[in-house]
């Protein structure tokens, strides 16, 4: 796609569209010539969420080449960090983006544990950070800052609408299952507080380590509790590793499965019929019929040879923000006041529906309800319209 | 819950457990034999899924990929002792322990680079596929079943090539006494390939087969050689029958803390291996 | 190269004032990034020299001995998230406990082993700890803690050090580096020190002296982990952040490859380890994302080429004499043409 090529390492400025503005010792803003920004992405390209930091990171180049390769009429400046998903070393990976390669816009990242530690930092700093999937709710909470926005979705909104789907559905108790981690923990959170809300009773939370994916004793577990229904939430390996083996012991089409939409992304292909009747909510699905989402299908699998999917869709949606933004300050990123003004106020046609920005930097965006039918998708309808994230503790 | 839910999870602990035998196994045997802290022995295990998961996609079937599989791990593991471990036989354990620490390094950015980080899966084979109902409510997959019996058989041929044959005759006197065995003229160097190469084969083929239940990736070698460890610290070091026993206790003490005390399943398995380290120091069956 | 006549008595003292000299002045040329990588390495150098004091001076090895930073850095990190405490006073001292205390634990049940055992009984032990702060979500899981607060030493309303000043937490810990050299190496001298080092070269000896064999070796286990346990301190003063992995044996054993690649049992060599391999880390992670095999390569040859470390460059020539000469082994020779990326 448009010849962006990652050099193989760990932290390396991108070539291609961007090749005319690395040439080295040139003054940053030189009379005359055009603006240019430093644009730092901190995701995972090794390790379980190597897929998804890919995708993200191609959906953006793909949103970077419609718009001409310039943001605002910036030429933009790409380097990359591999974050490998590991809290451990964020501090060390953050700081040498924003301190190091001195980047003046940060992309990043999938994992909410490593998004968690880098938020001090690029608050204290002021680094503009535009977090294209990590959903922890203290991002847009306690931890929301001018500087800091979100383009994916909190793990509260994805799964908060999905409690009252499941009463509706007529059952009553229910077990949680998911990895021990913030956003497992999270997105069970959200979906817990209104299903009890709403007269449901939570038999039983399990809670494996991250990234174990050996279920089998939970599974038996499970079948001896006998609940009406089971809410998990996994992604990747680990949910095509639980779909199959869910199936395996037995309880596929005995206790109904559903979840935050993640739990069916990307895994479909692999599962067979064991997923069969899974339903999930989720701020997008690949079925939506907007001529946008289908343009972005087609465009996504033509430049990468790959399926798109939600966070290709997030990275395309966190370039629209950027843009957004960098246009209101004819690319002019040391605005930062109308900058942030701008992206606040920006409308975005995503592949998901047009959304806006909450006061907290959160999308306030309808929640789908969906199905897994004859190994496909298929939207049931909105599970609930303009859902915003409560934003409790945000003083913005 | 009845007594058979907890009938269940025993199987699923034993399961558990013989699959850490398998890898302990080896782990002992290299320990009590060759001298060595073998802390690469969870990579051989991982290389053995990723040997499962490459093969059964290349021939198509499962079995044929672990049959070709085996033997490609054993010689790779004899590759190794020959151009690494072979200069850590007289060197200080410390020294062994940071080599075969750098060999988990190597070999886990080695496998990156073939396989790529991606998490795999190894499908279970179309004739192992179902479950049975073992109660109204509870199924049990037939691919679990397939493991602990294969296990069951190797365990055996284990026992039966230590207890019958001469190499199983060396390896229980190395064990015992090396010094006494190099003295009365057994080749320790094929002694220590024939273990060596025995300890990977094992630990592969308890990869290959787990292939199908635990997802294939890069750090898979590591829980399962920490528990590895725990199993031979508790069964005794260069025991077999504790490597056997050390390994049930330990596989359904984690099963059934996972189950009952969530927040301290892991916990649960160590604090077991400092009773039995209290208790008796040296292990459960001690070779010397 | 320099003279064999050299004595190690004289030339590491030395070296150590040469390199704490070197990172003293070091902020006032570097530039920033580098100036917190000089702060990483300096936490990381007190860490090495704690568990130097085990290995190199005692010769008990321990595959666990990020347990106990990593125990004090989530008691530092815990009273400042959830109990707002960012008093240097009460914080450091509690997090010293802590890790002391567990030291006292795991060392009393693993000096009743030694060697091979003692490897694998502090490998599980710290295994152990880390699945403790892992598993109970008290501590937040996998993903560990943040904090934004900084310690700070207050003496009656008068601030001391604001540790969330990045030239103060710099040169507090470039204090405690020294402070914790000074301390060991005077220990070493000191007739406990003298029995310490004749319970590694000949425990039945000592103990036919008179001197309790396990005794000593727990004393040292525990001021070991003292020590470390002010590493971790430092490292959540540092980064603010706190992780299980910050527990797991790798980082155990990533410490004692640093101990051996300075030379162990030399103090100072611990330290040189820790800025060669961190800047050996930063180096090769520009080069190439497989930088793990790298290092991976780095860590067997060092154990295969320099068991006695940089430092026995200085003190003894260039490392045992059957050593040089030798051919590349086949392992490294495929590093040269095998990374492609």
């Amino acid at each position: 796609m448009s010849g962006i090529r990652f050099t193989p390492s760990r932290r390396a400025v991108l070539g291609g569209a961007a090749a005319a503005a690395t040439m080295a010792g040139l003054p940053r803003f030189a009379i005359g010539s055009p603006p240019r920004i430093k644009v730092g992405f901190m995701l995972p390209y090794s390790g379980t969420y190597a897929k998804l930091g890919n995708n993200i990171t191609d959906a953006f180049m793909l949103r970077m080449a419609e718009l001409g390769d310039t943001l605002g009429g910036a030429e933009v400046e790409f380097v990359r960090v591999d974050d490998e998903s590991a809290p451990p070393k964020a501090v060390d990976n953050i700081t040498e983006l924003v301190l190091k390669e001195e980047v003046d816009v940060v992309v990043g990242t999938v994992h909410s544990g490593v998004v968690q530690a880098m938020a001090p930092i690029v608050r204290e700093e002021g680094t503009l950070t535009i977090v294209p999937n990590a959903g922890a709710n203290r991002i847009t909470r306690e931890l929301c800052a001018p500087n800091l926005f979100r383009t994916s979705f909190s793990s509260w909104q994805a799964n908060y609408p999905c409690g009252d789907v499941v009463l509706k559905d007529g059952h009553k108790k229910v077990v949680l299952i998911s990895w021990n981690y913030a956003a497992g923990k999270e997105m069970l959170g959200g979906f817990t507080e209104s299903f009890t809300a709403g007269g449901g009773e939570i038999v039983k939370e399990i809670l494996l380590d991250f990234p174990n994916d050996e279920f089998q004793a939970y599974l038996t577990d499970i079948a001896a509790l006998q609940p009406d229904a089971v809410y998990a939430f996994f992604s990747g390996g680990g949910a095509l590793k639980f779909i199959k083996d869910y199936a395996a012991a037995g309880l596929h089409g005995q206790i109904p499965l559903y979840g935050p939409g993640f739990l069916t992304e990307g895994v479909l292909g692999g599962v067979g019929d064991a997923a069969e009747g899974i339903k999930t909510t989720l701020h997008y699905s690949v079925a939506l019929d907007n001529p946008l989402n289908l343009k972005f299908r087609e465009a996504f699998q033509s430049a990468t040879g790959r399926e798109s999917d939600v966070f290709a869709v997030q990275g395309y949606d966190t370039a629209t923000l950027l843009a957004k933004g960098l246009e209101a300050v004819q690319g002019d990123i040391s605005a930062k006041r109308d900058l942030y003004a701008a992206m606040e106020a920006a409308e975005i046609e995503s592949p998901r529906g047009t959304f806006r920005m909450s006061k907290a930097h959160n999308p306030i965006q309808d929640i789908y309800l969906r199905e897994v039918r004859n190994g496909q998708d298929h939207i049931l309808g909105v599970a609930a319209e303009d859902v915003e994230d409560p934003a409790t503790g945000c003083s913005l | 819950m009845d007594y058979t839910y907890y009938l269940i999870q025993a199987m699923n602990g034993i399961q558990y457990g013989f699959l850490l035998f398998l890898v302990a196994s080896g782990l002992t045997l290299v320990f009590g034999i060759m001298g060595i802290v073998n802390l690469a022995h969870g990579a051989f295990y991982m290389v053995g899924a990723y040997l499962a998961y490459w093969l059964a996609g290349a021939t198509g079937n499962f079995f044929l990929g672990v049959a070709v599989g085996v033997p490609i791990g054993v010689v790779l593991g004899l590759v190794i002792e020959r151009l690494g471990f072979v200069h850590l036989y007289h060197r200080d354990h410390l020294l062994q322990v940071l080599f075969t620490f750098g060999m988990i390094l190597v070999i886990g950015e080695l496998i990156t680079i073939l396989w790529g980080d991606d998490v795999h899966g190894v499908s279970v084979p179309a004739m192992l596929a179902g479950s049975v109902a073992l109660t109204d409510t509870q199924a049990y997959p037939v691919y679990r079943l397939f493991i602990s019996a294969a296990c069951i058989a190797t365990a055996g041929g284990l026992l039966a090539l230590i207890r019958y044959t001469r190499l199983g005759m060396m390896i229980r006197a190395s064990a015992s006494n090396r010094e006494m065995v190099e003295l009365m003229g057994v080749d320790v160097n094929r002694l220590n390939m024939a273990v060596f190469g025995l300890g990977v084969g094992l630990a592969a083929f308890a990869g290959m087969i787990a292939a199908p239940v635990n997802s294939v990736h890069p750090t898979m070698g590591d829980d399962i050689l920490i528990m590895s460890f725990v199993v031979v610290v508790v069964g005794g070091v260069g025991s077999i029958q504790g490597a056997f026993w050390g390994a049930m206790l330990i596989g359904l003490a984690d099963t059934f803390g996972a189950v009952f005390l969530p927040e301290a399943a892991g916990v649960v398995v160590y604090a077991l291996m400092a009773l039995v380290l209290v208790w008796r120091p040296s292990g459960l069956f001690a070779a010397r | 190269m320099m003279s064999r006549a050299l004595s190690p008595t004289v030339v590491l003292p030395l070296l150590f004032v040469v390199v704490a000299v070197g990172l003293a002045l070091y902020p006032l040329v570097g530039e920033t990034f580098y100036v917190r990588l000089m702060a990483k390495i300096i936490v990381l150098g007190i860490l090495a020299m704690s568990l130097d004091l085990l290995v190199g001076y005692t010769g008990l090895v321990s595959l666990g001995h990020a347990a106990f930073s990593g125990a004090a850095g989530y008691i530092t990190a815990t009273l400042i998230l959830k109990a707002g405490v960012t008093d240097m006073a009460l914080l450091l001292p509690a997090s010293l406990a802590v890790s002391a205390l567990l030291a006292l634990v795991i060392g009393w049940i693993s000096v009743r082993t030694s060697g091979i055992y003692f490897i694998m009984i502090t490998l599980a032990l710290g295994q152990m700890t880390y699945l403790f702060f892992h598993d109970v979500s008290y501590w937040g899981g996998t993903d560990g803690i943040s904090v934004w607060d900084k310690p700070v030493l207050a003496v009656g309303g008068w601030t001391l050090l604001e540790l969330s000043d990045r030239m103060v937490f710099y040169y507090t810990a470039w204090a405690c580096l020294v402070a914790v050299y000074v301390g060991l190496w005077l220990l070493m001298r000191a007739p406990f020190g003298q029995i310490v080092r004749g319970v590694r070269i000949n425990p039945g000896r000592t103990q036919a002296l008179g001197h309790d064999v396990h005794r000593h070796q727990l004393a040292v286990f525990v001021i070991a982990g003292t020590i470390a346990g002010l590493a971790g301190f430092l490292e959540v003063a540092r980064s603010g952040f706190m992780s299980p992995a910050h527990l797991g044996w790798h980082e155990s054993a990533m410490v004692l490859i640093i101990v051996i690649l300075g030379g162990m049992g030399t103090l100072v060599g611990p330290v040189i380890g820790a800025l060669t391999l961190v800047l050996l880390e930063d180096w090769v992670a520009d080069l190439t994302s497989h930088w793990k095999l790298i290092i991976g390569l780095f860590v067997i040859a060092v154990v295969l080429f320099l068991p006695n470390g940089l430092v026995s460059l200085l003190t003894r020539g260039a490392g045992p004499s059957w050593l040089r000469g030798r051919r590349a082994t086949p392992a490294e020779a495929q590093a040269e043409g095998g990374d492609d990326g």
